[in-house]
Protein backbone atom coordinates (compact mmCIF):
# COMPACT_ATOMS: atom_id res chain seq x y z
CA UNK A 1 0.00 0.00 0.00
CA UNK A 2 1.53 3.33 -1.10
CA UNK A 3 -0.29 5.73 1.18
CA UNK A 4 0.01 4.34 4.66
CA UNK A 5 -1.88 6.00 7.48
CA UNK A 6 0.24 7.70 10.11
CA UNK A 7 -0.44 6.44 13.61
CA UNK A 8 1.20 6.69 17.02
CA UNK A 9 1.19 3.57 19.18
CA UNK A 10 2.51 3.36 22.73
CA UNK A 11 3.84 -0.02 23.87
CA UNK A 12 4.94 -1.36 27.25
CA UNK A 13 6.99 -4.49 27.98
CA UNK A 14 10.29 -3.29 26.52
CA UNK A 15 12.35 -5.62 28.71
CA UNK A 16 14.11 -8.38 26.80
CA UNK A 17 15.88 -10.51 29.39
CA UNK A 18 15.78 -14.34 29.49
CA UNK A 19 12.10 -14.05 30.40
CA UNK A 20 11.38 -11.33 27.88
CA UNK A 21 8.48 -8.93 27.67
CA UNK A 22 6.41 -8.93 24.48
CA UNK A 23 6.95 -5.23 23.68
CA UNK A 24 9.82 -5.55 21.21
CA UNK A 25 8.06 -8.37 19.32
CA UNK A 26 4.84 -6.33 19.18
CA UNK A 27 6.76 -3.31 17.83
CA UNK A 28 8.43 -5.44 15.13
CA UNK A 29 4.97 -6.50 13.97
CA UNK A 30 3.72 -2.91 13.92
CA UNK A 31 6.76 -1.65 12.03
CA UNK A 32 6.04 -4.24 9.30
CA UNK A 33 2.46 -3.04 8.84
CA UNK A 34 1.33 -2.51 5.22
CA UNK A 35 -1.51 -0.31 6.42
CA UNK A 36 0.09 1.99 8.96
CA UNK A 37 3.19 4.12 9.16
CA UNK A 38 3.74 3.61 12.88
CA UNK A 39 5.48 5.94 15.31
CA UNK A 40 6.34 4.00 18.45
CA UNK A 41 6.26 5.54 21.90
CA UNK A 42 7.92 3.16 24.35
CA UNK A 43 6.61 3.14 27.92
CA UNK A 44 9.27 1.79 30.27
CA UNK A 45 9.26 1.03 33.98
CA UNK A 46 13.01 0.51 34.34
CA UNK A 47 15.78 2.58 32.79
CA UNK A 48 17.69 -0.47 31.54
CA UNK A 49 14.85 -2.03 29.55
CA UNK A 50 16.63 -2.85 26.25
CA UNK A 51 13.80 -1.49 24.07
CA UNK A 52 14.64 2.03 25.28
CA UNK A 53 17.94 1.80 23.40
CA UNK A 54 16.61 0.26 20.15
CA UNK A 55 16.52 3.40 18.00
CA UNK A 56 15.47 1.52 14.86
CA UNK A 57 12.29 0.28 16.58
CA UNK A 58 11.37 2.86 19.22
CA UNK A 59 10.96 6.53 18.30
CA UNK A 60 10.46 8.07 21.76
CA UNK A 61 10.54 6.62 25.27
CA UNK A 62 8.91 7.73 28.52
CA UNK A 63 9.37 6.22 31.94
CA UNK A 64 6.05 5.47 33.62
CA UNK A 65 5.27 4.75 37.30
CA UNK A 66 5.11 1.12 38.36
CA UNK A 67 1.55 -0.25 38.68
CA UNK A 68 1.69 -0.27 42.51
CA UNK A 69 2.09 3.55 42.41
CA UNK A 70 -1.63 3.64 41.76
CA UNK A 71 -4.20 4.84 39.29
CA UNK A 72 -3.74 8.59 39.76
CA UNK A 73 0.03 8.53 39.23
CA UNK A 74 -0.33 6.56 35.99
CA UNK A 75 -3.16 8.76 34.69
CA UNK A 76 -1.18 11.92 35.42
CA UNK A 77 1.88 10.57 33.62
CA UNK A 78 -0.05 9.33 30.59
CA UNK A 79 -1.93 12.65 30.35
CA UNK A 80 1.42 14.44 30.27
CA UNK A 81 2.74 12.06 27.59
CA UNK A 82 -0.46 12.40 25.55
CA UNK A 83 -0.15 16.19 25.46
CA UNK A 84 3.23 15.75 23.76
CA UNK A 85 2.79 12.68 21.60
CA UNK A 86 -0.90 12.43 20.55
CA UNK A 87 -0.97 8.68 21.08
CA UNK A 88 -3.72 6.86 19.14
CA UNK A 89 -3.42 3.41 20.74
CA UNK A 90 -1.72 1.90 23.79
CA UNK A 91 -0.86 -1.82 23.81
CA UNK A 92 -0.16 -2.94 27.40
CA UNK A 93 2.05 -6.03 27.50
CA UNK A 94 2.35 -6.92 31.19
CA UNK A 95 -0.12 -8.96 33.24
CA UNK A 96 0.71 -6.89 36.32
CA UNK A 97 -0.22 -3.56 34.72
CA UNK A 98 -3.37 -4.68 32.95
CA UNK A 99 -5.82 -4.00 35.79
CA UNK A 100 -4.53 -0.41 35.97
CA UNK A 101 -5.14 0.01 32.23
CA UNK A 102 -8.61 -1.55 32.53
CA UNK A 103 -9.50 1.06 35.15
CA UNK A 104 -7.85 3.82 33.10
CA UNK A 105 -9.55 2.92 29.81
CA UNK A 106 -12.53 5.35 30.01
CA UNK A 107 -10.21 8.18 31.07
CA UNK A 108 -7.73 7.42 28.30
CA UNK A 109 -10.56 7.22 25.74
CA UNK A 110 -11.55 10.78 26.75
CA UNK A 111 -8.09 12.09 25.86
CA UNK A 112 -8.06 10.27 22.51
CA UNK A 113 -6.23 7.05 23.40
CA UNK A 114 -7.79 3.78 22.22
CA UNK A 115 -7.24 0.37 23.79
CA UNK A 116 -8.40 -3.15 22.94
CA UNK A 117 -8.05 -5.00 26.24
CA UNK A 118 -10.17 -7.46 28.21
CA UNK A 119 -12.79 -6.29 30.70
CA UNK A 120 -12.26 -6.53 34.47
CA UNK A 121 -14.53 -9.60 34.58
CA UNK A 122 -12.66 -11.33 31.74
CA UNK A 123 -9.31 -10.50 33.34
CA UNK A 124 -10.34 -11.84 36.74
CA UNK A 125 -12.10 -15.04 35.69
CA UNK A 126 -8.94 -16.38 33.98
CA UNK A 127 -6.69 -15.66 36.96
CA UNK A 128 -4.69 -18.75 37.89
CA UNK A 129 -6.41 -18.97 41.26
CA UNK A 130 -9.83 -19.17 39.56
CA UNK A 131 -8.89 -21.89 37.07
CA UNK A 132 -11.18 -24.62 38.49
CA UNK A 133 -14.30 -22.44 38.19
CA UNK A 134 -13.13 -21.19 34.81
CA UNK A 135 -12.83 -24.75 33.48
CA UNK A 136 -16.33 -25.64 34.66
CA UNK A 137 -17.85 -22.48 33.17
CA UNK A 138 -16.29 -22.94 29.74
CA UNK A 139 -16.38 -26.77 29.74
CA UNK A 140 -12.57 -26.97 29.46
CA UNK A 141 -10.38 -29.53 31.23
CA UNK A 142 -8.03 -27.90 33.72
CA UNK A 143 -5.51 -29.39 36.16
CA UNK A 144 -6.67 -29.44 39.78
CA UNK A 145 -5.54 -26.13 41.32
CA UNK A 146 -5.67 -24.47 44.72
CA UNK A 147 -4.63 -21.01 45.90
CA UNK A 148 -2.87 -20.63 49.24
CA UNK A 149 -1.83 -17.54 51.19
CA UNK A 150 0.38 -18.98 53.95
CA UNK A 151 2.85 -21.80 54.54
CA UNK A 152 0.30 -23.54 56.81
CA UNK A 153 -2.32 -23.44 54.07
CA UNK A 154 0.28 -24.81 51.65
CA UNK A 155 1.03 -27.80 53.89
CA UNK A 156 -2.67 -28.58 54.36
CA UNK A 157 -3.47 -28.21 50.67
CA UNK A 158 -0.57 -30.43 49.56
CA UNK A 159 -2.19 -33.41 51.31
CA UNK A 160 -4.75 -33.42 48.48
CA UNK A 161 -2.09 -33.59 45.74
CA UNK A 162 0.26 -36.32 44.42
CA UNK A 163 3.87 -35.36 43.69
CA UNK A 164 5.22 -33.82 41.61
CA UNK A 165 3.11 -30.67 41.83
CA UNK A 166 3.54 -27.31 40.13
CA UNK A 167 3.98 -24.24 42.37
CA UNK A 168 3.04 -21.02 40.57
CA UNK A 169 3.04 -17.28 41.20
CA UNK A 170 -0.14 -15.27 40.59
CA UNK A 171 1.39 -13.47 37.61
CA UNK A 172 4.69 -15.15 36.75
CA UNK A 173 7.00 -18.04 37.66
CA UNK A 174 6.26 -21.75 37.97
CA UNK A 175 8.33 -24.58 39.45
CA UNK A 176 7.86 -28.34 39.61
CA UNK A 177 8.17 -29.53 43.23
CA UNK A 178 8.97 -33.18 43.97
CA UNK A 179 8.58 -32.99 47.75
CA UNK A 180 6.99 -30.85 50.45
CA UNK A 181 10.37 -29.24 51.10
CA UNK A 182 10.68 -28.29 47.42
CA UNK A 183 7.16 -26.86 47.54
CA UNK A 184 7.94 -24.76 50.64
CA UNK A 185 11.13 -23.41 49.05
CA UNK A 186 9.25 -22.39 45.92
CA UNK A 187 6.43 -20.88 48.02
CA UNK A 188 8.89 -18.52 49.74
CA UNK A 189 10.81 -17.80 46.54
CA UNK A 190 7.70 -16.84 44.53
CA UNK A 191 5.82 -15.04 47.31
CA UNK A 192 8.87 -12.87 48.04
CA UNK A 193 8.83 -11.74 44.41
CA UNK A 194 5.16 -11.58 43.44
CA UNK A 195 3.21 -11.79 46.73
CA UNK A 196 0.28 -14.08 47.56
CA UNK A 197 -1.61 -16.09 46.57
CA UNK A 198 0.56 -18.96 45.45
CA UNK A 199 -1.12 -21.57 43.27
CA UNK A 200 -0.62 -25.31 43.68
CA UNK A 201 -1.40 -27.14 40.46
CA UNK A 202 -1.65 -30.83 39.52
CA UNK A 203 1.30 -31.89 37.35
CA UNK A 204 0.17 -33.17 33.94
CA UNK A 205 2.75 -35.33 32.17
CA UNK A 206 2.73 -34.49 28.51
CA UNK A 207 3.72 -31.95 25.89
CA UNK A 208 3.08 -28.25 26.24
CA UNK A 209 1.55 -26.23 23.43
CA UNK A 210 0.86 -22.51 23.23
CA UNK A 211 -1.48 -20.42 21.10
CA UNK A 212 -1.16 -16.70 20.43
CA UNK A 213 -4.50 -15.21 19.45
CA UNK A 214 -6.56 -12.05 19.10
CA UNK A 215 -10.21 -11.47 20.03
CA UNK A 216 -12.26 -8.52 18.77
CA UNK A 217 -14.19 -8.09 22.03
CA UNK A 218 -17.46 -9.10 20.31
CA UNK A 219 -16.97 -12.88 20.18
CA UNK A 220 -14.87 -13.27 17.02
CA UNK A 221 -11.43 -14.89 16.96
CA UNK A 222 -9.53 -12.61 14.57
CA UNK A 223 -6.48 -14.85 14.31
CA UNK A 224 -4.62 -17.62 16.10
CA UNK A 225 -1.31 -19.41 15.64
CA UNK A 226 -0.40 -22.50 17.72
CA UNK A 227 3.21 -23.29 18.58
CA UNK A 228 5.24 -26.00 20.28
CA UNK A 229 8.27 -24.92 22.27
CA UNK A 230 11.33 -26.73 20.92
CA UNK A 231 13.95 -25.24 23.23
CA UNK A 232 13.43 -24.05 26.79
CA UNK A 233 15.43 -21.81 29.11
CA UNK A 234 15.93 -22.94 32.68
CA UNK A 235 12.86 -20.83 33.53
CA UNK A 236 10.80 -22.86 31.07
CA UNK A 237 10.55 -19.96 28.64
CA UNK A 238 10.58 -20.64 24.90
CA UNK A 239 13.95 -19.95 23.30
CA UNK A 240 12.84 -21.65 20.08
CA UNK A 241 9.50 -22.88 18.77
CA UNK A 242 7.66 -24.05 15.68
CA UNK A 243 4.18 -23.31 14.33
CA UNK A 244 1.98 -26.39 14.17
CA UNK A 245 -1.31 -27.53 12.68
CA UNK A 246 -3.61 -28.89 15.37
CA UNK A 247 -7.33 -28.17 14.86
CA UNK A 248 -8.09 -29.13 18.49
CA UNK A 249 -5.92 -26.28 19.81
CA UNK A 250 -7.56 -23.78 17.49
CA UNK A 251 -11.05 -25.02 18.38
CA UNK A 252 -10.38 -24.63 22.11
CA UNK A 253 -9.02 -21.11 21.52
CA UNK A 254 -11.98 -20.20 19.31
CA UNK A 255 -14.48 -21.58 21.83
CA UNK A 256 -12.93 -19.54 24.61
CA UNK A 257 -12.82 -16.26 22.63
CA UNK A 258 -16.36 -16.76 21.31
CA UNK A 259 -17.88 -17.57 24.71
CA UNK A 260 -15.98 -14.94 26.68
CA UNK A 261 -16.08 -12.22 23.98
CA UNK A 262 -12.42 -11.61 24.75
CA UNK A 263 -10.98 -8.30 23.58
CA UNK A 264 -7.28 -7.97 22.78
CA UNK A 265 -4.29 -10.24 22.53
CA UNK A 266 -3.94 -13.40 24.58
CA UNK A 267 -1.80 -16.48 24.97
CA UNK A 268 -3.28 -19.85 25.84
CA UNK A 269 -0.97 -22.44 27.45
CA UNK A 270 -2.10 -26.05 27.12
CA UNK A 271 -0.78 -29.46 28.04
CA UNK A 272 -1.58 -32.54 25.97
CA UNK A 273 -1.49 -35.47 28.38
CA UNK A 274 0.69 -38.33 27.12
CA UNK A 275 -1.49 -41.18 28.35
CA UNK A 276 -4.90 -39.86 27.24
CA UNK A 277 -4.11 -37.31 24.53
CA UNK A 278 -6.52 -34.95 26.36
CA UNK A 279 -5.85 -31.21 26.36
CA UNK A 280 -5.63 -29.41 29.70
CA UNK A 281 -5.70 -25.64 29.97
CA UNK A 282 -2.80 -24.42 32.10
CA UNK A 283 -3.08 -20.66 31.79
CA UNK A 284 -4.58 -17.82 29.80
CA UNK A 285 -2.25 -14.85 29.67
CA UNK A 286 -4.17 -11.62 29.03
CA UNK A 287 -1.76 -10.12 26.49
CA UNK A 288 0.38 -11.15 23.54
CA UNK A 289 3.24 -13.55 24.33
CA UNK A 290 6.89 -12.60 23.81
CA UNK A 291 6.90 -14.95 20.79
CA UNK A 292 4.02 -13.12 19.02
CA UNK A 293 6.39 -12.21 16.17
CA UNK A 294 6.15 -15.88 15.08
CA UNK A 295 2.49 -15.16 14.20
CA UNK A 296 3.67 -12.23 12.04
CA UNK A 297 6.20 -14.55 10.38
CA UNK A 298 3.41 -17.07 9.72
CA UNK A 299 1.26 -14.48 7.93
CA UNK A 300 -0.93 -13.16 10.77
CA UNK A 301 0.16 -9.73 12.00
CA UNK A 302 -1.77 -9.74 15.28
CA UNK A 303 -0.30 -6.47 16.64
CA UNK A 304 -1.32 -4.61 13.46
CA UNK A 305 -4.79 -6.21 13.58
CA UNK A 306 -5.19 -5.15 17.22
CA UNK A 307 -4.40 -1.53 16.34
CA UNK A 308 -6.88 -1.60 13.45
CA UNK A 309 -9.60 -3.02 15.71
CA UNK A 310 -8.87 -0.41 18.39
CA UNK A 311 -9.17 2.30 15.71
CA UNK A 312 -12.44 0.83 14.37
CA UNK A 313 -10.92 -0.03 11.01
CA UNK A 314 -12.42 -2.94 9.09
CA UNK A 315 -10.52 -6.14 9.85
CA UNK A 316 -11.26 -9.59 8.47
CA UNK A 317 -10.53 -12.64 10.63
CA UNK A 318 -7.55 -14.68 9.45
CA UNK A 319 -7.69 -18.47 9.38
CA UNK A 320 -4.61 -19.40 7.36
CA UNK A 321 -1.04 -19.36 8.62
CA UNK A 322 2.22 -21.06 7.67
CA UNK A 323 2.84 -24.36 9.46
CA UNK A 324 6.42 -25.39 10.22
CA UNK A 325 7.80 -21.85 10.65
CA UNK A 326 10.35 -21.65 13.44
CA UNK A 327 11.53 -18.88 15.68
CA UNK A 328 14.91 -19.00 17.36
CA UNK A 329 15.64 -16.33 19.95
CA UNK A 330 19.09 -14.90 20.52
CA UNK A 331 20.73 -12.35 22.75
CA UNK A 332 22.58 -9.37 21.34
CA UNK A 333 24.87 -6.87 22.99
CA UNK A 334 23.95 -3.31 22.04
CA UNK A 335 26.61 -0.65 22.49
CA UNK A 336 24.95 2.47 23.86
CA UNK A 337 26.19 5.96 24.63
CA UNK A 338 25.81 7.19 28.16
CA UNK A 339 23.77 10.27 27.17
CA UNK A 340 20.62 8.24 26.50
CA UNK A 341 20.93 6.54 29.86
CA UNK A 342 21.50 9.97 31.41
CA UNK A 343 18.40 11.47 29.76
CA UNK A 344 16.05 8.69 30.81
CA UNK A 345 17.56 8.71 34.32
CA UNK A 346 17.29 12.46 34.83
CA UNK A 347 14.29 13.49 32.70
CA UNK A 348 12.29 10.24 32.51
CA UNK A 349 12.08 10.55 28.73
CA UNK A 350 14.36 10.24 25.76
CA UNK B 1 -1.61 -49.54 9.09
CA UNK B 2 -1.03 -46.14 7.55
CA UNK B 3 1.19 -43.12 8.01
CA UNK B 4 -0.74 -40.06 9.23
CA UNK B 5 -1.73 -38.21 6.09
CA UNK B 6 -0.33 -34.80 7.04
CA UNK B 7 3.23 -36.06 7.66
CA UNK B 8 5.69 -34.24 5.39
CA UNK B 9 8.56 -36.29 3.93
CA UNK B 10 11.38 -34.73 1.93
CA UNK B 11 13.71 -36.60 -0.43
CA UNK B 12 16.61 -35.67 1.88
CA UNK B 13 15.11 -37.86 4.61
CA UNK B 14 13.69 -35.03 6.75
CA UNK B 15 10.32 -35.96 8.24
CA UNK B 16 8.00 -33.37 9.85
CA UNK B 17 4.85 -33.95 11.87
CA UNK B 18 2.93 -30.64 11.60
CA UNK B 19 0.40 -31.63 14.27
CA UNK B 20 2.91 -31.51 17.10
CA UNK B 21 5.91 -29.88 15.44
CA UNK B 22 8.31 -32.80 15.80
CA UNK B 23 10.90 -33.67 13.13
CA UNK B 24 13.07 -36.70 12.41
CA UNK B 25 15.70 -37.84 9.94
CA UNK B 26 15.89 -41.14 8.11
CA UNK B 27 17.84 -42.67 5.21
CA UNK B 28 16.73 -43.33 1.64
CA UNK B 29 15.22 -46.71 2.50
CA UNK B 30 13.28 -45.07 5.36
CA UNK B 31 11.94 -42.47 2.92
CA UNK B 32 10.87 -45.25 0.54
CA UNK B 33 9.05 -47.10 3.34
CA UNK B 34 7.36 -43.95 4.62
CA UNK B 35 6.13 -43.09 1.13
CA UNK B 36 4.64 -46.57 0.79
CA UNK B 37 3.04 -46.28 4.21
CA UNK B 38 1.19 -43.19 2.98
CA UNK B 39 -0.98 -45.42 0.81
CA UNK B 40 -0.33 -49.05 1.69
CA UNK B 41 -1.43 -50.77 4.85
CA UNK B 42 0.09 -54.19 4.19
CA UNK B 43 3.60 -54.88 5.51
CA UNK B 44 3.80 -57.85 3.13
CA UNK B 45 3.52 -55.53 0.13
CA UNK B 46 6.20 -53.24 1.51
CA UNK B 47 8.49 -56.19 2.36
CA UNK B 48 8.23 -57.59 -1.15
CA UNK B 49 9.01 -54.23 -2.71
CA UNK B 50 12.12 -53.90 -0.52
CA UNK B 51 13.31 -57.42 -1.36
CA UNK B 52 13.05 -56.58 -5.08
CA UNK B 53 15.34 -53.55 -4.69
CA UNK B 54 17.76 -54.62 -1.95
CA UNK B 55 19.96 -57.63 -1.28
CA UNK B 56 18.12 -58.87 1.80
CA UNK B 57 16.28 -62.06 2.77
CA UNK B 58 12.58 -61.91 3.63
CA UNK B 59 12.95 -62.85 7.34
CA UNK B 60 15.53 -60.12 8.03
CA UNK B 61 13.51 -57.62 6.02
CA UNK B 62 10.24 -58.39 7.88
CA UNK B 63 11.99 -58.13 11.26
CA UNK B 64 13.68 -54.81 10.40
CA UNK B 65 10.45 -53.41 8.98
CA UNK B 66 8.59 -54.35 12.17
CA UNK B 67 11.25 -52.54 14.23
CA UNK B 68 11.01 -49.48 11.99
CA UNK B 69 7.21 -49.37 12.23
CA UNK B 70 7.40 -49.70 16.02
CA UNK B 71 9.64 -46.62 16.07
CA UNK B 72 7.14 -44.77 13.87
CA UNK B 73 4.37 -45.67 16.33
CA UNK B 74 6.45 -44.39 19.24
CA UNK B 75 6.97 -41.14 17.36
CA UNK B 76 3.21 -40.79 16.87
CA UNK B 77 3.48 -40.95 13.07
CA UNK B 78 1.06 -43.85 12.49
CA UNK B 79 -2.72 -43.38 12.42
CA UNK B 80 -4.67 -44.91 15.32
Amino acid sequence: MKNKKDITVAVTGLNAIDSPGPGVAVIRGLKESDFYNVKIVGLAYEILEPGIYMDELVDKVYQIPIPSSGFDAMLERLTYIQAKEKIDVIIPNFDAELMTFIKLKPHLNKIGIHLLIPTKEQFEERLKGNLNEFGKKHDIKVPQSESVYSINELEDALEEFDYPVVIKGKFYDAYVAHSINDAKDYFFKISAKWGAPIIIQEFIKGHEFNVTALGDGKGVMMGAVPMRKTFLTDKGKAWAGISIDDPKLLKMTNDFITKSKWGGGLEIELMKEDKSGDLFLLEINPRFPAWVYLAVGCGQNHPEMLVKLAMNEEVKPLKKYDVGKMFIRYSYDMICDLDKYEQISIHGEV
Amino acid sequence: MKLKKNIAISESGFVFNPEIGTSFTTNSLGVAILKQLKTKTSTEEITSSIIKSYDVDSITCEKDLEDFIRILEQFNLIED
